[in-house]
């Protein structure tokens, strides 16, 4: 069995477009109810008990271009923003992880437990 | 199951950042000592896709809506250390460009939805992978399966924090109920998801998935990425 396999930055480059066209084509148009804890939020009288997030009035807030006023179209765009910045940050922080391994060549961490 | 501000008080959501903290550093040595040197764009794919499904919220019962977690996603596609790591790039992202989930709430996100799902969610599926055939269906119906029991995880794990420190002042046992009942709803969308993208990738690069390396035959393992 020595099936022809996709090569990695190809695989990685159609996942990464099939996660762009879901943001961007899609999530505009996904479900604007309130999500499972909201609702139970709601139903159960402690919604009111949100506070206003610090970044609440920055330019993404909320899943949406800030300026952009196509409803769909700033959606769609802040999911582009978000899932590029998620994979950079991704990316790099992978990248950056791996590197401290092979400078280091660190010994098997024994680590403790967190509480 | 983004929690905002004010839900959970102070004391609560700084113990879950402790712990959010202590877990992840833990994750981030453990993903040093076994991450392989393709596995870190498979990483930031794996966080990236997990952000574009989390947007796509699907109606679940009157009124509610529900999205992927993705923590047994990501912990079948990378492990369970990385895994976590990859959700909780997602959260943070969310938290700071998208005002989605408290900024005090961030350990609480953080230990729901990245460390229950991606280790309690994955300790189901090495159970469930134990008595599914192993096929490449098994393992899809595993993943789904711990997919589905990671998302009430999730919500029973907020109903402790609620029960440890809620604002509101609503009954423990109505909380669990409403959200233990939602969330099986909602799991099962995470299922199918979570069994439909493992399937996909099972099937052009099986290699790829580090929750079932032992599907692949020992010749392939050998073949440079």
């Amino acid at each position: 069995m020595t099936a022809r396999r996709i090569k990695l930055p190809l695989f990685v480059g159609a996942g990464l477009a099939v996660a762009l066209l879901l943001a961007f084509l899609v999530s505009p148009h996904a479900s604007s109810q309130p999500d499972g804890l909201n609702k139970v939020a709601v139903d159960h009288g402690f919604a009111d008990q949100q506070k206003p997030q610090a970044l609440g009035d920055g330019p993404l807030a909320g899943y949406g271009v800030k300026g952009v006023d196509d409803n769909r179209l700033s959606t769609g765009l802040a999911g582009i923003i978000g899932v590029t910045a998620t994979f950079a940050l991704g990316l790099g922080f992978f990248a950056l992880v791996r590197r401290t391994r092979r400078t280091q060549a660190s010994p098997p961490t024994t680590a403790g437990t967190p509480t | 199951m983004h929690i905002p501000d004010g839900f959970i008080n102070t004391g609560v959501s700084v113990g879950a950042g402790v712990v959010a903290v202590g877990a992840l550093s833990v994750c981030v040595r453990k993903t040093a000592e076994v991450m392989e040197e393709r596995q870190a764009p498979m990483a930031g794919l794996v966080a990236a896709f997990i952000f574009a499904v989390q947007m796509l919220n699907f109606p679940v019962a009157s009124g509610t809506s529900g999205h992927l977690l993705g923590g047994v996603l990501a912990a079948v596609l990378v492990g369970p250390w990385a895994g976590a790591v990859c959700v909780s790039v997602v959260l943070l992202v969310q938290a700071l460009l998208f005002a989605d989930g408290g900024l005090s709430a961030l350990g609480l996100n953080i230990v729901n939805m990245a460390l229950v799902t991606a280790f309690g969610g994955y300790a189901v599926y090495v159970v469930l992978r134990r008595v599914a055939p192993k096929t490449r269906t098994g393992v899809m119906v595993a993943s789904g399966g711990a997919a589905c029991v990671g998302v009430v995880l999730a919500s029973l794990a907020f109903t402790v924090e609620y029960a440890l420190g809620g604002q509101g002042g609503a009954s423990i046992g109505t909380v669990a109920t409403a959200m233990i009942g939602t969330h099986v709803l909602i799991g099962i969308g995470e299922g199918f998801i979570t069994a439909l993208t493992i399937g996909a990738v099972l099937a052009v690069r099986p290699d790829l998935v580090w929750g079932a390396t032992d599907l692949v035959p020992q010749l392939e393992l050998r073949t440079p990425a």
